[in-house]
Order: structure tokens, then sequence, then C-alpha cells
């Protein structure tokens, strides 16, 4: 019932010509929402008609805007003969669901034809009405905001984050329908488009409605992908991160009345939730009066914590079809056992990728048991609770049980989120990821999608066992991905294991939380580097080292993450991009063939892709890396593994080691002279890598370093007994001794393989950086010109010199050739840095290697650098101040989902697992449950692999006072003052990032999600300049409609863009080819630095604050 | 290995100022990665020869699409496939339809048809300008062309309005166009010596005061002047320009002009004698060209004739520029003082352009 969608149709312009004769066309368009369809009036020939239509007005369900794109056809009226088709346009009209994004979509869009690409344009105006819906069984979720971004966007506040949230649908692919072999390809490609737009709506509604369940109004992170599963049908599945967002409109933004903007409430008068408020947001319940009649008379902080008792009136609202949920310890030995016995059984192998690590020291015994360590930890339980009791006094201790009790309540304590205020993260664990191969059928339900969800099921709860072993509760920066062969699919899922900050999670008063965190966020900056895991029982075997900036807790020497880098972790020099590349051959097979041969790579492929980046990393001289994406490819005959990460120089870890190489035979007088060679060339790679990332770590006076406090030394010393690299690693490690050193051992053409990839990565010319996370370690005076571009390259291989040796090389110079491509074209924007380099790779076909980069280049300014890290201490200060008043406002309601919900009967039960937790030492628990029943499993797979040693690379997050790294936009905010304003003030223009920032600007507005999905095919492939000529059209075109979309929507940019899709299939023996694109991103407003200077306060401190309000009045 | 498919796309669209000019100039991408090596890239950039080559291709590809969209400029500003700022548009705009000086003499008053679009094989050859460039710079004469051709107000307004050029490149294009429509001959031997500067230079007199145009430039009566254009010259001009006659055939006339020049220049000219024996000649020389102006096939060989009849005599006779102007200022506006004769706006509409273009004309 409850919305009217008006739609009216200006003109067209640039029309093709449809009517040879005359050299025109007479143009009319069909507008189509839902099964209602309306035509204006035929236009007579013209290329540029003028409609100037009435309104057309859609009654529809609310459920149906969610779903429905609204379909306008533009066609060439013929007397005689069937009208032409000139293209169509769809339109997302989700955005006009909720109060705060845009209230009308109006412009010009670009018609698109699947075979001819974009044909003139069209101008249209788009309204919608919405009208109050208190059906508390609604099946729709307006109103729920969608963002791409995987942080807080810029101008909100989060009150809660609620957590993971996922869902998919399924469908038959139109193209393999028996129906395809009649119709043209014209009407199936559109069958498609619509297809999957309908899916993305549906699936985009389903998630709202989980969102609602939690009681959030906001998807941050929301990640939406497709599976062509051929055949066996189309998935689209989605996952991100529910939460309460409040919007910062004024600096009073943080009073509850003001979150009610009254202006709001009348773009949408009959929206019944125009308040973004965590209580008012919720599904409309006839018990929600009561709500508001309490709330708004406390003050805010009040208000958040109040939430336990909003949430128990839920109950009686609607039932919680939340899915299984496991209330007991989850994680306990016997439930995870059973999950991975059915996750065997059903044919696909669960591969652990925690990051292994080369020790010369360990020796073959510990070896052994450190492989198994990664198994066996699936099933431990509650190892983190270990390092709580190091964290400080008993009450911490508690309120980290209670976190860790909320957590572990949830199914999945998986946030998409990969960066996050500072204190939110209390530890990072390391990566997580999990991998299953799977033979796909047809789904012979649609709508009961249960063996794909049963899939990722299976991985998700992988993951959680995976970060329980790292003793973390949590899990960030997740994501899910897949690789489709045939009917052979890789399901990978990967995250990063942490501790969230307890303090969140508190039901008392977030005013208490400030204060105290204040102090923590000033006394523990480094702590996030320290490890969550309890020394005594240690997962893995791992160089520990007092943290080199606190010197009380432990640090690992190296950490892997798949999150951004922390703004405010301390770190030294610059970062730089490094990638680890493999190949691997395998034979053509069939179904569970291929899928077993699979699944016996991929332990391998994981093994090198960690290697080569642990190798790679050293080289940099560097001793972490963020941003982590390991992508594995499956192709009929071969697999690719790519393994992209941000290096950087962690001030809180200790210098790493070099890398040593060893040669089998140390006889041979020519062959020792040639490994003396290559250890020489690996030294001055080193040093001049040092110099080039301007990595100079402070010399630490023995003092210092000798000077522990007594009692954590004391205990170390304790834990040590079992930890094989424990003697007195805290003197030794400063020494920089061999000891440390990273040893390569080169006994076969493989590792003589190694060394030379080593060596053949170039870095950047001068004057560039690069980086796969959002922004450069080390850099942080951008200045305003960015440039987003895609790049495709394919390559066939030889099929004579199928070796895997060639193809390595073969793969290896794709990717940095692209590079150097890049940095060529790019050279006019010197210097300039790289941001959020996204490599994926696909095989298309036997032998082809597809690999498709998107990226930003991001200017900045080579003098500013000098002094802004001058002067970063009052300024950091400053900032403290800002970011703590907004963070401070940032409470996980962890325990909402636990407490609340149930109130009645799992009051006691939650108790007793908190009780169980925190009582006993879970940790050492685990360690003595089954062991041996996993060791025999797990065994057989780990012989295949051969390690030869082994550590879990944890992540981890330090901040610092000293250095400023702070928000991107922040830095923009205060350095970009003195820049010189952006030339760049054509109207029309909108930019496009895959950051969630514009430098030097501040995004004022989100007019809501970007989520587009096109197709386009040619039979005349040659004649459209081969396939360069068809793709790079395809890709502008693409662009072109994006930008459209995000000029009538009122924006001005789009961030967090992202290029999920590019699927190219070409045929040219019969000059065809078809491609695919889905891309998604974040429409917003934003207005210029410098514009926004005049009527800025003065203070920096309050410019934030200033300039959204100045954007809300201008937008 | 080899590379199937390599495309870049930029949100903003690159444009590199080199590879453009390569382009447009007719290399082919083997010719321009050759000729961007030897201008020292690689050494500059430290790219490679297949870095270079994957460029290059874009960039032609890049163009190659834009070319479509440059062939009606405000398509380009309007479209949404590109998106490139103002000042690269200008750019793009104004280097794609600049032309070759050597090449515009060659066409220049020629028929901008398929016949002389033939001859550009000749024309490539004899210029050292590649086929693929001939191509483009006759086509966008021939575009401009057709566009303003039926077009009513001032030429230069329309090329501009049209095709956003440049004010120089718009005048320049007018006079184009103006030589194509009144297919002047300029391709004479005699002719050779003028650069196309010097016909622009002209065209722009002639425009501003021999055609339509020019007449209805006063307060503009819209519908009044049904083809008013700035293309043709004025019919009603060049046949009333036969009144002009009477200045050399009537005896007296000329001789009375004769001595009122030759009154006013004695002692300030410097080949006053050759002047004086030459007057009658060169007066109806000039005359003499007005008058058969009614004729096509004359209007044709304006410039031929007036090299003929006015600037080969008075550059063997070595007169100096400045002599020329003397005379020329003293020549028609001495008409003035001639009692007997009644067409003195006529005689200032003809000469006044006339005496700006000879003196363009007159050099070596």
């Amino acid at each position: 019932m409850p919305g009217k969608l008006k739609v009216k149709i200006v003109a067209g312009r640039h029309l093709p010509v449809m009517d040879r004769a005359s050299d025109l066309t007479d143009a009319f368009v069909e507008v189509k929402f839902g099964n209602t369809t309306f035509k204006t009036d035929v236009y007579l020939k013209s290329l540029n008609p003028q409609w100037n239509s009435e309104w057309f007005k859609f009654e529809v369900d609310d459920e149906d805007l969610q779903d429905e794109p609204l379909q306008i056809t533009v066609l060439d009226h013929d007397t005689y003969s069937a009208n032409d088709a000139i293209g169509k346009v769809y339109i997302d009209i989700d955005p006009l669901l909720y109060s705060e994004a845009a209230t009308v979509i109006s412009g010009w869009f670009p018609i698109y034809d699947t075979i001819h690409g974009i044909r003139g344009e069209i101008n249209v105006v788009v309204k919608v009405d919405l009208f109050n819906d208190l059906n508390r069984f609604r099946q729709s979720s307006c109103g729920v905001k969608f963002f791409c971004t995987t942080s807080i966007p810029k101008c909100y506040r989060a009150v809660i984050i609620h957590g993971f949230v996922e869902e998919l649908v399924v469908n038959e692919d139109p193209e393999y329908q028996w129906i395809d072999r009649i119709r043209t390809p014209r009407a199936s490609n559109e069958a498609r488009q619509r297809l999957i737009s309908l899916m993305s709506g549906e699936l985009q509604r389903k998630i709202g409605l989980k969102v609602l369940e939690m009681r959030g109004n906001a998807v941050v992170g929301y990640l939406q992908c497709f599976d062509l599963e051929g055949e066996s049908g189309l998935v689209v599945r989605a996952i991100g991160t529910a939460c309460t967002l409040d919007k910062l409109s004024s600096p009073a933004a943080f009073l509850p009345a003001c979150n009610s903007p009254s202006k709001e409430m009348k773009e949408i008068p009959f929206n019944e939730d125009p308040n973004p408020n965590t209580h008012s947001s919720g599904p409309s319940t006839p018990l929600k009066n009561q709500t508001y009649s309490f709330s708004p008379s406390k003050s805010y902080s009040r208000q958040s914590s109040s939430s336990d008792t909003d949430l128990s009136l839920t109950p009686k609202t609607a039932p919680y079809p939340q899915g299984p949920r496991i209330y007991l310890c989850p994680s306990s030995p016997s439930l995870s056992c059973g999950s991975l016995h059915l996750k065997k059984s059903c044919l696909l192998l669960s591969e652990s990728s925690l990051t292994p690590h080369h020790s010369s020291l360990v020796s073959p015994v510990l070896r052994k048991s450190v492989s198994f360590s990664e198994e066996l930890f699936l099933a431990a339980s509650g190892m983190g609770s270990g390092s709580a009791g190091k964290e400080g006094g008993p009450f911490k201790a508690l309120l980290r049980q209670q976190t860790q009790s909320a957590l572990e309540q949830r199914e999945f304590p998986f946030f998409t989120l990969t960066a996050f205020p500072p204190g939110f993260l209390v530890h990072v664990g390391g990566v997580v990821s999990a991998r299953s191969v799977k033979l796909l059928d047809r789904i012979h339900n649609p709508d009961e999608p249960e063996t794909r969800d049963a899939w990722w099921a299976e991985i998700r709860q992988e993951i959680k066992s995976h970060a329980k072993a790292l003793g973390c509760h949590a899990v960030v920066g997740y994501s899910e991905s897949t690789s489709i062969c045939e009917e052979v699919c890789i399901l990978s899922a990967s995250g990063t294991a942490a501790v969230l900050n307890p303090r969140f999670l508190q039901d008392g008063t977030v005013e208490g939380c400030l204060e105290q965190r204040l102090e923590e966020n000033l006394s523990t900056r480094c702590g996030f580097c320290h490890i969550p895991y309890d020394e005594l029982n240690m997962p893995f075997p791992a160089h520990l080292t007092y943290c080199y900036n606190c010197r009380k807790q432990k640090v690992p020497d190296v950490l892997f993450t798949t999150i951004d880098l922390p703004t405010d972790a301390t770190v030294i020099g610059k970062g730089c991009l490094i990638q680890a590349r493999l190949c691997r051959l395998k034979k053509k097979a069939q179904a569970e063939a291929n899928a077993t041969a699979i699944s016996n790579l991929l332990p391998f492929m994981e093994y090198e892709v960690h290697t080569q980046l642990m190798n790679k990393l050293k080289l940099k001289g560097m001793n972490a890396l963020f941003g982590l994406r390991i992508q594995i490819t499956v192709g009929e005959n071969m697999l690719m593994g790519l393994a992209s990460a941000t290096g950087v120089y962690l001030a809180a870890l200790p210098t790493p080691g070099g890398i040593q190489i060893a040669g089998k035979t140390p006889n041979d007088g020519s062959y020792e002279q040639h490994i003396s060679h290559m250890q020489k060339k690996i030294n001055d790679t080193i040093a001049k890598n040092k110099e080039l990332y301007e990595i100079n770590p402070p010399e630490i006076s023995e003092e210092i370093i000798g000077s522990p406090i007594p009692e954590p030394r004391q205990r170390s010393r304790l834990l040590r007994s079992q930890s094989e690299s424990s003697d007195e690693v805290t003197e030794l490690d400063l020494s920089h001794g061999k000891k440390d050193a990273f040893v390569l051992e080169i006994d076969d053409t493989d590792a003589m393989e190694d060394v030379h990839s080593l060596l053949t990565d170039v870095p950047p010319p001068s004057g560039f950086y690069s980086c796969n996370t959002e922004i450069m370690p080390g850099i942080n005076n951008w200045t305003s010109e960015i440039q987003m571009f895609t790049s495709v390259r394919v390559i066939r291989l030889s099929s004579l010199n199928l070796t895997n040796q060639a193809l390595n090389k073969n793969f290896n110079d794709l990717c940095e050739n692209l590079l150097k491509s890049l940095y060529f074209k790019l050279r006019s924007m010197i210097p300039c840095c790289l941001c959020h380099v996204n490599f994926t790779v696909s095989l298309p076909e036997d032998e082809l290697i597809q690999v498709t980069v998107t990226a930003v280049a991001i200017t900045f300014d080579k003098n500013q650098a000098l002094q802004t890290t001058k002067t970063p201490v009052e300024k950091s200060l400053q900032r403290a101040s800002t970011d703590n008043e907004e963070l401070l406002q940032f409470p996980l309601e962890l325990c909402s989902d636990s407490l609340p919900s149930h109130p009645f009967p799992p009051v006691k039960e939650h108790l007793e697992s908190a009780s169980s937790n925190s009582g006993i030492p879970a940790a050492q628990r685990a360690t003595s449950v089954d062991y041996s029943s996993f060791a025999d499993r797990c065994s057989s797979w780990i012989e295949l692999i051969k390690l030869k040693a082994q550590t879990i690379r944890r992540g981890s997050i330090k901040t610092t006072v000293t250095v400023e790294k702070a928000s991107p936009v922040g830095d923009g905010n205060f350095r970009n003052r003195s820049a010189p304003p952006c030339a760049n003030s054509t109207v029309g223009v909108v930019k496009m990032t895959p950051l969630s920032f514009i430098p030097g600007a501040k995004i004022t507005k989100y007019l809501g999600i970007i989520n587009m999905f096109f197709i386009r095919e040619t039979t005349s492939l040659r004649e459209e300049g081969g396939v360069s000529g068809f793709l790079h059209a395809f890709i502008a075109e693409v662009f072109a409609m994006v930008r459209a979309h995000v000029a009538a929507l009122g924006g001005n940019a789009v961030v967090s863009y992202i290029m999920k899709q590019c699927v190219f299939m070409e045929n040219p023996n019969k000059n065809q080819a078809q491609c695919l694109i889905n891309v998604s991103g974040d429409a917003v407003v934003f207005v210029r630095e410098s514009d926004l200077e005049v009527v800025s306060s003065q203070q920096p401190t309050t410019n934030c604050q200033s300039s959204c309000t100045e954007g809300e009045v201008t937008t | 290995m080899t590379s199937e498919l390599d495309i870049f796309v930029g949100n903003t669209t690159l444009i590199d100022e080199d590879v453009y000019r390569l382009w447009l100039d007719g290399y082919s991408v083997t010719d321009a990665v050759a000729l961007r090596v030897r201008s020292g890239i690689l050494e500059q950039t430290g790219a490679t020869a297949a870095v270079l080559q994957s460029d290059t291709m874009d960039h032609y590809r890049t163009f190659h699409m834009l070319e479509r969209l440059l062939h009606a400029p405000p398509k380009l500003l309007h479209q949404l496939i590109f998106q490139i700022p103002p000042s690269r548009q200008a750019l793009l705009i104004e280097r794609y339809y600049a032309f070759d000086e050597a090449f515009v003499r060659e066409v220049l008053g020629k028929k901008l048809s398929k016949g002389t679009k033939k001859d550009l094989d000749d024309i490539s050859t004899k210029t050292g300008i590649t086929l693929k460039s001939c191509r483009r710079q006759f086509d966008n004469f021939k575009r401009v062309f057709k566009v303003v051709e039926e077009m009513r107000g001032s030429l230069v307004d329309n090329i501009q309005q049209h095709f956003l050029l440049s004010d120089r490149l718009a005048r320049d294009y007018a006079a184009i166009v103006f030589f194509a429509n009144n297919r002047f001959e300029t391709g004479k031997k005699k002719l050779q010596y003028l650069s196309f500067g010097d016909f622009a230079f002209c065209a722009e007199l002639m425009i501003q005061n021999w055609t339509l145009g020019a007449v209805g430039e006063a307060p503009i009566d819209l519908d009044s002047q049904m083809d008013d254009m700035d293309m043709d010259l004025d019919k009603e001009f060049l046949q009333d320009l036969k009144e002009l006659k009477v200045l050399v055939a009537d005896k007296d006339l000329l001789d009375l002009h004769k001595s009122l020049v030759c009154t006013a220049l004695r002692g300030k000219l410097g080949v006053f004698s050759e002047m004086e024996a030459n007057f009658k000649n060169l007066s109806r020389g000039l005359v003499n060209v007005a008058a058969k102006l009614t004729h096509n096939k004359d209007v044709r060989d304006l410039f031929v004739d007036l090299v003929e009849k006015f600037v080969e005599p008075c550059r063997s006779d070595h007169w100096p520029l400045s002599d020329v102007r003397f005379f020329l200022n003293q020549y028609s506006a001495s008409v003035h003082s001639l009692d007997g004769f009644r067409h003195q706006a006529l005689w200032d509409r003809y000469m006044g352009t006339l005496r700006g273009c000879l003196l363009r004309l007159y050099h070596d």
C-alpha cells in the first residue's frame, strides 16, 4: 500500500538516427514499474525530443519499491512494423526511500542498449511519496540506509554497532533457460540485467529487515556479490555490518534533541521514521510511543544505554527469526568438532590459512606440533580469556568476559568494517581465513537456498573458530568471495581476528567510559599490537618481544591484517604495496576429481603465497601488512593466487631480520660464490628499500630495553618454558643477530625461482607510492587532485611452455608490467600515490589470464610533508580531543542481542555462559581437549604441505600520541588550508574514488548506495576496435552511467567505489564478445575545503562540526 | 605470452598532448611509438618500449572514440561518456580543428568535394603531411562548410557557436569557407608567394564589406533579408561596380584623377616618376577588376588579377611598401574631389577593402 512513485519524462537528446530515410527518429518512452506501464506521446522527427510528459503515477507496495527498478525504455515509433527499441534506463529508487538521502532523482541519464551501448540521453524526474506503514509484519525495510564504505561514514556517528548481517537469494540464470535459445541476445541480456536488479533489490530489502530486527538503522560495509554459477543458477549474496547511525548535523548533534531535525521530517511528511535515532528507527510497533515517552528526557548517553529496556519490548512485536543461535558456549569442543566433520564429509577442503612463518630455529618436532595447532585450535575455546588477566584489574577482566560472552552469543561476531575509531580495537589477533571447494549443483528450490546458506555458514563457523584460537572474540575487516570454473566453486572468507574494547560493551553509563577511555587511550596506545592470546598457550610458536613502545606487553615480530592501518598507529617511514603472485597447473578433470585436485592444491598455494609475502615484506625491511587480500582463482587447468597488502614498519614491533640464503651443497665452490652473490644482492635491496621508504627506526639504547617492569618479565619467563622461541629473546632480538634472520634455503629450482622473483619486483619510479589501503602510511598531506581508473589486461599463454615456472613468470610479468604502465600513464601527477590498488584475477578461458585493477591516484604535496611531521604533537592533541568527543559516542552494543532480546528465560543462561567463560580458565580447558582427534585428521594434509616451519601471523594495531595519522578528511581539513584551492570547479563533474573520502573536501551528505549491473554484447567485435576497443568503450560507459545516476541524485562524487565483477568473454572467430560488469559505491555530496573556509571557524577543533553544519545548509 | 587486451580507463579521461599531436599528424601507432622513443621519453621516465606501446595504443583508442564527438564539438561538451575538464575539451577541439599552413594553401578556394578529396594523395606527397592528417583537415573544412553554409548571421559567430573554436581559428575557418564558397583561385604560380594569412586577411575584409551581411550590418531587419549571409558576395554591389568604369573610360576624369594624385604625392614618393608613368595602367587595372566582378569566372580570378594588374607592376618598379600605401590612400581619396563622379559610396566600399587587400598582398 504505502507508496506513490511519480515519474516525469522531460526530454531526450543526442538520440541515434533510427529512420535512415529522414535521418531522424520518432521517439517515445515507456515507463514501467512492476507490472504497470505508461507511455509518452510520440515526438515526431527529432533527435532531441521534448516530451514534457505528465506525471506518471504508480501506486505500489513499499516492498516493490525496494525490489523493483524503475524501467524506462526509449523506442522509435514505426507505423508499419514493430517499434524499435533505442535503449533503456534502469533507475534504482532506493535512495528515495530514506529520509536523509535524496528527495528527488532528476537529470540526464544515458540511454543504454546492451548491443549498441549508450545511445543518447534522456531527462527524467522521479519522486516518491511514502505513506505510513504500521504493519508490524511488514516485509519491507524502507528507511534502512546502506553504505559501501567500510568505516563509519564521515558525517555520521555510530550509536551502536550491532554486527554482522548476511543474506543471499538465488534464481535461475536467464541465459541458461530454454527460452534463451529462441530469443535475441538483446532480450536475453535485458532479462538478465532486470533479474539481477530485482534480486539485489530483494536482497537489500531482506538485509534491511534483519537490520530492523536488530534495531539498527543502517548497514555499513555493505558488500554485494554475484555468483554466476552457470547452469546451476545465479546467486546474489551480501554481507554487511548493521549499525545505528546518527547524523552529525550540527555541533550539538550529541544532544538527543537534535536527532530528529524537523527539516527532514518535512521532506517526507508521511515517513514515520524520520528520526535516525536508535529508538525511533526500529520497526514501528504499537508500543513505540512508550519508547518515545521516556527516552527523550534522558541525556544522550543514558539513552543509548537504555537500549536494553527498549529492546525488551521486542518479543511482543514480532517473532525473531534470527537463525540458529548458540547459547551454550558455541566453541565447546564437541560442537565445533561436529561441524568440522560435517564439513569434511561433504567433499571440500577447508583450509585455515593462518600465515605461515619461516624460522630457522624451529626443530622438526616442534614444526609438527605447530602445524597441528592450526586445525587443533579450530576447536579450542576461550583462548582469549587468558589474556584478559594481563590487561589490568579484575574489573577489566570481568568486562572482557562480558564482551566476549555477548559476542559469542551471536552467531557470527563479524564486522565488515576495515577502519575503526581509535580505541575500538583492543588487540588484533591476525588474519583468519577459510576456503572450501564445492561442487555446484542445480538449485532446486530458489526460495529456499539452503545449500548455499549452509556452505557459507560452515565457512563462517570456521572463521569464528580460527578467531577463537587466536584468543579473539570478534573478526573485523571481514569479507567473502567466490571463484567459479565450470561446476567447481571455491568459497573464501577472510578477516582479522580481534579483541574489541570491552568498555563499549558495558551496560552502564557511557559517560563513565568516556573518562576511562581517555585515560586508557593515553596510556595504552600501542595496545593494538599486543598479543591477544595467552602466552602460556600460544596457538603457535612465535617470536615474542616486549612492545617497542610501552615495553610492558608482548608483541609478535610480524603482523598480518585485513584491515586498514589504524589512524593513530605509529608508523616509521612510508608503506608500499606488496604482492605475492602464484600459479599452479592442474590437470583438467571433471566434477569430484576436479574438486579433489583443487582441494589438494590449495594448501600449497596458501603456503607459498604466505612465504612470498613474508619474503617480500622482509625485503622491504617492514614488519606488518595491512589490507591483506588473498585471491585464489580457479581455471580449467590452473589455479592462480594473488595476494595484495600494504607493508609498513610499525614502531611497536621489532625490527625485521634480514633474509639469509643457504645453499644445499656447501662444498661446491662456484655454487658458494653464486649464493654469496645472491646474498649480497638481497642485502643491498633491503638497504635500498629502507632508504626508499624512509625506514629509520630510532636506535633504542640497551638501558631502556633492559628495564622492563620486573613483574611481567618474570611471568614471561615462566611462560616461555613451552615456547620455543623464547630464550632471552628480548635481549637477542635487538642485536639483529643471525638468529633472527630469515633463511631461504636454495635446494631446488623452486627456491631459486622464489629468490629471483623477490629481486625482479621493481620499486615504483621516484615520486610514486602505492598501497592497497585507504591511505598511504606516512603521507598525510594530500592535495585535491584525484584520478580513479580501471585497467584491464588479458594475456594469452602459449600452450607450449606451460610449466609452473613459466606460468609464474608470465603472471608476474603481467602484474609488474601493468603496474609499470600505470606509473607511466599517471606520471603527470607526480608526486602521487596509488591508493586502494585492487587487483582481481580471473581465468576466462584455458590459456587466458585476465587482470583487472582499480585504484585511485592522489597527488600530495611533497613540501608540506616536512612541516606536518614537525608539528604533530599539538595537532594531534587537538585532534585527539575532537576525535574523542566523537568517538566516545560509539558504544558497541554487543549486549543488546543477548540480554534484552530474551528478557525472560535467557538471562540465566547468559549468566551461566558468562560465568563459565570467566570462571574457568577456558584456555586451559581448550588445550586439553581432543588434541589427538584432530591431530590424526589434520596430519595427512599437513604432511603433504611439509611445512618447514609455520607460525600464525597476527595483525595488530597500535596507537600512540606522538604521530598523527588521523582520519583523512580531518587531515585534509587542516593541511589543505594552505594548499592552493583546486582549479576544478566545473559544474557537473562527478568524482569517483574507491576511498571513503575525498581529499581536500568534506562529505556533507550521503545520497544512497549505487549498485549497478550491466551487460554489453557485440556481434561486430572487429568494427568496434577489437576486444580492447569494445571493453574500453564499455568501461567508459559504465563510468558515465554511474556518474549520471549520482548527478541525478544531486551528488557530485562516488566514494567507496568498487568494480566487483568484470566478466569478459570473447569469441573472435564469430566476431563476438560479451562483458558483464557490476559496480557499487556511495553517492555523496561533498564541499571543497576551500569553499568551507569562509564559514568554518578558526579553531581546528570545531572545524569539523561547523563545516558539517554548513554542508547541511547548502545542500 | 601475448597481450590480448590492454586498456586503461580513467574517470577523468587522460589526454597526453604529445600523443594527441602525433595522432592528429596521422602517424600510425608504430610510427608514433618510434617518434616518442626518439624524444627520449624512455630515459626520462625509465619506462620500457612495451609500456610506451601500450600507452600509445590506449591514447589512440581514446582519440578514436573522441573523434566522433569532435565532429560536433557541442556534443563533446554535453556528452556523458568522457569526463574531461573544460580546458582540456577546448584544447582537444582547438587542436583537432587546427590545420597545416601548407595544406590549406593547397585546397584554399577549391571546391570541397569528393573530387578534391581524391587529390589529397598528391597533396600529401607534395606537402609531406600524412594522408590521414590531410583527410582530417579536409573533412574539417568540409564539415564546417556544410554546417554554416545555409546559416544566416555572422559567419565567424556561426562557426564559433557550432564548433566552439577560438576567435582566431574561427576567423581562419570563415576565410576558408568564404574562399571555398567563392572559389577564389589561389593555386596559380603567381600566387604562390602568398600565405594563407594574406588570403585570410583579405577574406575578412571582403566579408566585412562586400557581402550581404555587411549591408545588413546596421539595424538588423530580421526577416527582410532572407539571404543575409556572409558567404556570398553582394550581387547588387558587384553589379554596381560597373559604374566605376567611368573613372577610366572617361578620359577627362582619368586625367583629372591622375593630376590630383600626382599633385598630392609629388616629392613624397620615392618612385614618383614610375608612379606617374604607370598611373593610367594601374588605375585601369584596378577599375577593370571591379567592373569585371559580375562574372563568376572573374570573381574567381580576383587575386590573380590583382597580382597581375597591380602587385607585379609595382614590384617590378621596386615600389617600397610605404609608397604603395601613400599611393593607394591618395588614389582612393582623390576620387572624392572628382566632381563628375557620383558613386563615391560605391567607390569607398570597393576601394576601402581593395586597398587593405593590396597592401597585404604587396610583399615578396
